[in-house]
């Protein structure tokens, strides 16, 4: 029981983001109206993935100093959740820019830049899938995730802020923080960050509970 | 000799002797801007022709890049890890990958001025973008058919790798040869070029850093 308390807390952030998150008042913008909810749901899934993408790229490095097998699970796991938080950015952003936008989909470095991020990881599973022998596929996969991860700093950071964007907070444009005047917003938005990562570490390490038990199966 | 510039001595040797692969690359660059010609016409729409440009450079550099490490045998992989250190080998294959795809890319540039015609106002700033684009794409597409050679030596496995790290760069040429064709001055483009800049620095040193890990087995 003694680490089941941040299992708690996640939970109960999570289940006060849905109810709070629908239920809370929220500033009255012309075009987003009711959908600045969405800042609960879509913003944190970013959050979540970029914290999961730091856990796999500290552990990549980890395995470059140690070559033990358990700090590779730990990577690859991460990754893998990272890609479910980053699917379901993708799909509540898509939502969203329907309804403030008026389409899914708009050729702006934002949003390439998170597909892109998605097809790296793609290509970071299929990379794993194609070697056998178990110290190379973590010593290669590492390498490739901790390059990836620099080349993605520069896709969806940097490069976003050198060129115009529709997204908020980017290519000079304000971020939610500016709508935000009374604090409201917040009292959700940090809780719900917190949550969904602790959620997503949750399921990371349920994941990586069930491979240790595969390997034992089928060792 | 300095242990990287006999690398690059020797690499060169080698592909002047093995004439059929640099045939091939500019016969592939060739009948691809023959296709783009007999399907296009003419393009007169700049951001199209300077896309269409940079999309056959990028596949040509993949052709190109994915030999560097493939394909080696293992009395050659041997040879290497006796005689130099990782990093000067990276270094010297992506230094002779930069100048063998500016070569091509050159190359490639005039096929396609000649076919579907150009408007370039601005040739040296092109011709720097051509450098730099040409250097980001070696670095990235050396360090990560090292990495294909260590994954089965695949061939496909280097595209697939290579084309989502290469994106960020690829836009940010795009932009800068798409300014250098409309004569934009150079205070509003050197932004961009120091982007690219700053990338091909970046790959170089995540390689520097990372290929060691890569080439022992």
């Amino acid at each position: 029981m003694n680490n089941m308390w941040w299992k708690l807390l996640g939970s109960i952030l999570v289940v006060y983001t849905v109810i709070a998150g629908f239920l809370v008042d929220v500033p009255e913008m012309a075009i987003l109206n009711e959908t600045i909810r969405n800042l609960f749901f879509h913003v944190t899934m970013w959050f979540g993935m970029m914290i999961l993408l730091i856990i796999n790229l500290v552990y990549s490095i980890k395995y470059l100093g140690s070559f033990k097998i358990p700090s590779d699970d730990v990577a690859v796991e991460s990754a893998r959740i990272a890609m479910v938080f980053g699917i379901l950015g993708l799909i509540t952003g898509m939502i969203w820019a329907n309804y403030t936008w008026g389409t899914w989909w708009v050729n702006d470095v934002q949003l390439n830049g998170a597909a892109g991020t998605m097809l790296v990881y793609a290509a970071y599973f299929l990379l794993r899938g194609s070697i056998d022998d178990e110290q190379k596929r973590a010593r290669i996969s590492a390498v490739y995730s901790i390059f990836a991860f620099t080349m993605m700093i520069v896709f969806i950071i940097v490069l976003p802020r050198m060129t115009d964007s529709l997204h908020p907070g980017k290519g000079g444009n304000p971020g939610f923080s500016t709508y935000d005047l009374d604090s409201k917003l917040r009292m959700v938005f940090y809780p719900a960050v917190f949550g969904w990562t602790l959620l997503g570490v949750w399921m990371m390490t349920l994941n990586l509970r069930l491979r240790r038990i595969n390997e034992k199966l089928n060792a | 000799m300095n242990p990287i510039s006999s690398l690059i001595a020797r690499d060169l040797k080698l592909e002047f002797r093995r004439k059929s692969t640099l045939a091939g690359l500019l016969i592939y660059v060739m009948s691809s801007v023959f296709i783009c010609y007999l399907s296009f016409r003419q393009i007169i729409d700049i951001p199209t022709w300077n896309a269409l440009l940079w999309i056959i450079i990028l596949f040509a550099a993949v052709n190109a890049v994915v030999r560097s490490f493939l394909n080696e045998s293992r009395g050659i992989q041997l040879f290497h890890y006796l005689l130099v250190s990782p990093v000067q080998l990276i270094l010297a294959r992506i230094s002779f990958n930069t100048a063998y795809l500016v070569m091509l890319a050159i190359i490639t540039t005039l096929f396609y001025s000649l076919f579907l015609g150009h408007s370039i106002e601005d040739i040296p700033m092109f011709l720097l973008g051509i450098i730099l684009g040409c250097a980001c794409l070696s670095s990235v597409l050396t360090l990560m058919s090292a990495i294909a050679s260590k994954a089965g030596n695949n061939p496909s496995l280097v595209a697939i790798l290579g084309f989502p790290v290469i994106i960020p760069t690829l836009m940010t040429v795009i932009r800068f040869s798409k300014n250098a064709i409309d004569g934009i001055s150079w205070s509003v483009n050197l932004n961009y070029a120091l982007i690219l800049l700053a990338l091909f620095a970046m790959t170089v040193i995540m390689a520097i850093l990372l290929f060691p890990y890569l080439w022992k087995d």
